[in-house]
């Protein structure tokens, strides 16, 4: 670890005097799942920009931060996005929070991770490499709760939204929240997380999802935190044998988002799509990393990425598509592009193709500019005021993104997120 | 048999018998003593006759050198390289100038024969001094500077081009004859402290080759340069300097061959292009280099650093390269384009088969207005060979208007090779237009039985569509070597392959 | 003459030629018509040596030589030429380069002199002018971007150029316009000769009109159920396949 990394030297004193009190502290392979995760953290720190994988995105506000944890009541009233679907769990600064949960009558199990550690055990850490990705350690190091999802065999389990708040207490904090989701043989889920929030806070989570033969979970996630709010998830999946994980990530709030996903397709004709729209205004940074693993024959994976980047911000894009000796027949198709709304706008973009097998179609695409001039004045010529013709543009621009979610539910919800930020740039302007 | 496990069976019989360049000259030598130290660096200079500056010069980059660590985030492996066990000044002892072929020394004319050089041209390599001012009947006159090991052995044309005030020559000449030219632009591309292989150039270079093209002057034929490792445990580090005044124009190319060694060798070269206002510097590589055998045994390690600078308004700079040989390729011909409207190119080939494993691509760094770059780069794997696409395009604030396009295509012959494609993207310009599209594929089942329909043979359908795969950035090389070229990807692709 | 008896296939060990015995004897046209899935392309693509399609029993002959037992291109070199149904795109490959190499690599076979680039161009010009193709396919990559009716005359060229004795032609009439099929039907026609046979596979009556058949054979579920004269072509546009299956 290097100097100045004052907040991963906090986080690390944070683990040695909690160690003995975090949940799970009298499990044995608990407390030693945590203690490697340390010994990974102490040795890495937060990664600087040195890192290959962090080149474009610097951690320096967040190692050199003190975050404190979070102090929330258990009990308190925090303000809630009004519901998408009857059944919701509530995590309030990544405590789970049953009284603010309705989970009665889902046709599955749907837990608080900190009240049913021993039905983890297997799971946990099951995927996660916290020997690879540093924040995958910090989150396993500190981890207090987190959403247990298992579908059994079979079962549709119909739609769930994840709502994590964050609460300002009015000084800097951190959680970590760990989730496990499992699909078992040809279950179905569709999963829609929104992240809201404010303070000046980190907020780590990782996911640990496993799709089994034939099922298929579908994740909408909506990151809308403050611009306050340091957002770094890591999802790891692996889909079995025809199953199939979609992940569509709208990133539209904080100050700092990083969107890793590292996706596994381990049986044959597996699929994984994995697309997303990510939007930053003046003083942010959104990144958006996939590692997509091509592990077995016949799979299909699909991705695109649009970012929109107003005033001066910065977005990052980076996706690599490993296709093993294995992994005949696979067909590998990923598009990301930009549009660049500033002059103080900044884009990074790293599309990587790793192919060892012969008998594959892999492609991608990478395209960045600004909004088309002809087409503007076009609509302006039609009689249609620039923001609103701006708007029109943003919105095609977005288009082929979104039109890949099918459930239509998260697409209103997800349309509605990218509505919103808009109208709050049109305000600010 | 199938198809396909036809065809990479044929690929894999490729073997050293398809390496038509490794024969070894048998000739006497001059030789630094094996190792690296400041004494080598002083040795060479002296050798040279070098003025203090230079030695200065070269030591600052030797003193670079030894702070610096080997790159190793390419995507190639091999072992530890013993830079103490190598030689890093290797030279033909010949009588000074040579006044006709008898006193040259008939290992170099034969080397020169066999390595396919035309006689007329044969006469100027060895040095003959007022032959070959004359071109051959009904052939383009190609101007050529052969670099045997470590020095220049002869530069043709000379006189016809200085006719045009062109400077054509070894680069150990031009430190002697054009010092001012040579201080001016020498390590303002690259400089000493680039990076390890540039600065472990810069202490060690010993020869390459020199060209200036005055104001307003377009070259009247091609410049090349002939570069030849014979000596064992020698390494090459050729240094190569062209400098396009402007509103001139000029087309070089580079070739280059090795004899079969079951050693590695080291090859190390730094090149370094000036374009002013309106200048134009096209630089095409067939790079054939000896591969390593079948087994991954041998070969040249391929270690070269060249950028070209676009300083002048609406100079163009167009770097073309087939690589076809050496064990290990690591190589990013660049262009940073500064002058407005400048127009930076990169078009390339890179095959590798057996164990061969090439990490090439390019830089392109848009640093003037309306700046315009164009990336095509076509990678061929075969047998267990890697091969790696690495780019970056950097598009600067002050960029408006700047263009890119880059187009990368991977082929994979055989299921034990490797294509990968690692381009970086990162535009702070809200007025650029940056578009990457790359792909992967095999030759397709229906193409070959098209070809195999109509009477080819499975080799030459293979190479057929091969050089179809290629034709883009073939296209680009002048006409001679174009053909030179295509022959040359069938026969790395095979013992076989067309 | 073509020579086929008792010939069985199977692709993907499923089971589509399941004994076909035909002749094809020299100078003659013979048609072959069936509904979509009874083997016609199997046939074409078993004569013509395509991989995965795999003979489990019978044989064919041409002028006396085991064909079944060539490569994909010794068949070509005996002058057997395929018509393809879907002619395959080779991008980057120049029309002109790919015909002159074909074309030379079939007279090194037979043992006859190469032709030069000015030479091959000439005929090709000429052959093209018969087929009202303009120069410019020449230049162009083998079929990439062709229009369907510019992708079959461009086989309908090779055929030309080339000069096989016997043509197999896979549903060449697939997609094309009268204008384009008349066109197709004429450079057929200029082949036919004494030493020049061809196999018409074809799904409709149509073509037929324009290259008239000597013999007609009705190809069912890997069968040839019935042969006849041009006449039966007619029979089959006006009373359906179904009705000859009952029959037979």
């Amino acid at each position: 670890m290097t100097a100045a990394q004052t907040g991963a030297t906090g986080f690390l004193a944070r683990y040695e005097g909690l160690k003995d009190h975090l949940p799970g502290a009298r499990k044995p392979w608990l407390n030693q799942l945590r203690a490697d995760a340390a010994v990974h953290f102490a040795a890495r720190g937060f990664p600087t920009r040195r890192v290959e994988q962090w080149k474009y995105t610097d951690l320096a506000p967040v190692a050199q931060a003190a975050f404190a944890e979070p102090l929330t009541s258990v009990d308190g009233q925090v303000h809630l996005p009004a519901p998408l679907a009857p059944h919701r769990a509530v995590f309030v600064d990544g405590r789970f929070r049953p009284d603010l949960s309705s989970l009665d009558g889902l046709p599955f199990r749907a837990l608080g991770l900190a009240h049913d550690l021993a039905e983890a055990e297997p799971h946990l850490g099951a995927l996660a490499k916290p020997e690879s990705e540093p924040l995958a350690a910090l989150n396993t190091m500190l981890f207090e709760d987190g959403l247990f999802l298992d579908v059994p065999d079979g079962v549709d389990g119909g739609l769930l939204e994840l709502v994590s708040v964050a609460v300002d207490p009015g000084r800097p904090f951190a959680f970590h929240p760990r989730h496990l989701v499992r699909l078992g043989a040809r279950a179905r889920l569709t999963l829609i997380e929104t992240a809201t929030g404010g303070g000046h806070c980190l907020h780590n989570p990782v996911f640990e999802i496993e799709v089994a033969e034939g099922a298929s979970l579908t994740h909408g996630r909506m990151l809308q935190e403050a611009a306050t709010v340091f957002h770094l998830s890591t999802i790891y999946a692996r889909v079995a044998a025809e199953g199939t994980y979609d992940n569509f990530t709208v990133a539209a709030g904080p100050r700092l988002t990083r969107n890793e996903i590292h996706a596994a397709l381990v049986g044959p004709k597996a699929a994984c799509h994995m697309n997303g729209a990510q939007m930053a205004a003046d003083g942010q940074h959104v990144d958006t990393t996939t590692a997509l693993d091509h592990a077995a024959p016949d799979c299909a994976s699909r991705q695109t990425y649009k970012t929109v980047l107003a005033g001066r911000s910065r977005g990052v894009f980076q996706g690599r598509i490993h296709v093993h000796r294995v992994a005949q027949r696979t067909d590998g198709y990923q598009m990301n592009q930009a549009l660049l709304l500033s002059e103080e706008a900044e884009i990074d973009s790293k599309p990587q193709l790793e192919i060892y097998a012969d008998d594959v179609k892999c492609s991608h695409g990478a395209t960045v500019g600004a909004l088309d001039a002809d087409s503007l004045f076009y609509l302006r010529s039609r009689g249609i005021p620039e923001a609103q013709a701006k708007a029109m543009l943003v919105e095609a621009f977005l288009h082929e993104a979104v039109e890949t979610v099918t459930d239509e539910t998260l697409k209103g919800a997800l349309t509605r997120a990218l509505d919103a930020w808009w109208a709050r740039q049109e305000a600010a302007a | 048999m199938p198809a396909v496990t036809e065809t990479i069976e044929t690929v894999q019989q490729a073997t050293e018998s398809g390496y038509k360049w490794g024969f070894e000259t048998d000739i006497e030598m001059e030789f630094a003593p094996k190792g690296l130290n400041e004494d080598i660096v002083r040795f060479i200079s002296a050798k040279k006759n070098e003025p203090a500056w230079l030695l200065e010069w070269r030591l600052r980059a030797f003193a670079a050198w030894k702070t610096m660590e080997e790159p190793r985030w390419a995507a190639v492996k091999y072992p530890p390289i013993d830079y103490q066990d190598s030689y890093y000044y290797a030279a033909p002892k010949q009588k000074v100038g040579p006044k006709s072929l008898d006193e040259v020394d008939p290992e170099l004319l034969k080397t020169y024969a066999k390595l396919g050089i035309p006689l007329r041209e044969q006469e100027i390599l060895a040095g003959v001094e007022g032959a070959g001012s004359v071109p051959a009947e009904g052939r383009m006159p190609i101007a050529v500077d052969a670099v045997f090991d470590s020095v220049s052995v002869a530069t043709s044309y000379k006189e016809r081009l200085g006719k045009e005030g062109i400077i054509f020559c070894a680069i150990s000449e031009a430190v002697q004859t054009h010092p001012e030219l040579v201080r001016k632009y020498l390590g303002t591309v690259v400089p000493q402290g680039d990076n390890f292989f540039a600065a472990l150039n810069s202490a060690v270079f010993t020869d390459g080759s020199f060209v200036y093209i005055p104001k307003g002057v377009r070259c009247p034929m091609e410049l090349s340069t002939y570069f030849r490792i014979n000596a064992k445990s020698t390494g090459q580090f050729e240094r190569t300097l062209i400098i396009a005044d402007e509103g001139s124009h000029v087309s070089y190319l580079e070739g280059c061959t090795a004899p079969m060694r079951d050693e590695n060798q080291l090859h190390a070269a730094v090149v370094e292009l000036v374009a002013l206002d309106d200048a134009t510097i096209k630089y095409s590589t067939v790079q054939n280099w000896y591969p390593g055998d079948a087994e991954g045994k041998g070969g040249i390690y391929n270690f070269v650093t060249k950028r070209g600078a676009c300083r002048g308004a609406r100079s163009k700079i167009s770097w073309t390269q087939v690589e076809t040989g050496s064990a290990i390729t690591w190589k990013y011909p660049s262009c940073i384009l500064q002058g407005e409207d400048s127009v930076g190119e990169f078009y390339s080939v890179a095959i590798t088969n057996n164990y061969q494993q090439a990490d090439t691509g390019t830089k392109m760094f848009h640093i003037g207005p309306r700046t315009r770059s164009t990336i095509v780069s076509k990678g061929i794997s075969a047998g267990h060979g890697q091969n790696t696409y690495r780019g970056l395009v950097r598009i600067g604030a002050k960029a408006h208007g700047a263009r890119n396009f880059t187009q990368c295509d991977s082929l994979l012959i055989g299921d034990l090779c490797g294509a990968h494609t690692v381009p970086y993207i990162e535009n702070r310009c809200v007025s650029a237009k940056v578009e990457h599209e790359a792909t992967t594929s095999r030759i397709a089942e229906d193409q070959l039985f098209y070809c195999r329909q109509r009477g080819l043979t499975q080799e030459e359908a293979v190479g057929l569509i091969v050089n179809g795969f290629c034709r883009e950035v073939l296209k680009e090389l002048p006409m001679e070597f174009a053909v030179e070229a295509q022959k040359l990807l069938q026969i790395s692709l095979e013992g076989s392959v067309g | 003459m073509l020579k086929i008896e008792g010939l069985t296939a199977e692709v993907d060990g499923k089971a589509i030629l399941k004994g076909i015995d035909l002749e094809v004897p020299k100078g003659e046209v013979h048609a072959i018509m069936g509904p979509n899935g009874s083997g016609k392309s199997t046939l074409s693509y078993v004569l013509s040596g395509r991989e995965g399609y795999e003979v489990t029993g019978g044989s064919a002959t041409f002028n006396g030589h085991d064909i079944l037992a060539m490569e994909p291109e010794e068949r070509a070199a005996a002058g057997l030429f395929l018509a393809f149904q879907y002619p395959v795109e080779l991008p980057g490959v120049g029309n002109a380069t790919f015909l002159r190499t074909a074309l030379n690599a079939q007279r090194k076979a037979r043992g006859e002199a190469e032709l030069d680039a000015m030479q091959f161009l000439k005929l090709a010009r000429e052959r093209m002018k018969a087929l009202s193709m303009s120069d410019d396919m020449l230049k162009r990559g083998v079929n990439v971007g062709f229009s369907g009716g510019e992708k079959k005359r461009n086989e309908i060229l090779q055929m030309a150029l080339l000069k096989p004795s016997i043509a197999i032609l896979d549903e060449t009439d697939s997609g094309l316009d009268i204008d384009a099929l008349r066109i197709v039907a004429d450079g057929v026609n200029a082949m036919r000769g004494p030493d020049f046979s061809a196999l018409v596979i074809t799904h409709y009556q149509r073509l037929l009109d324009y290259i008239v058949p000597d013999r007609v054979h009705v190809l069912m579920a890997g069968r040839i159920v019935k042969s006849g004269g041009p006449e039966l072509a007619k029979e089959l546009e006006a009373q359906g396949y179904g009705a000859v299956q009952a029959a037979a």
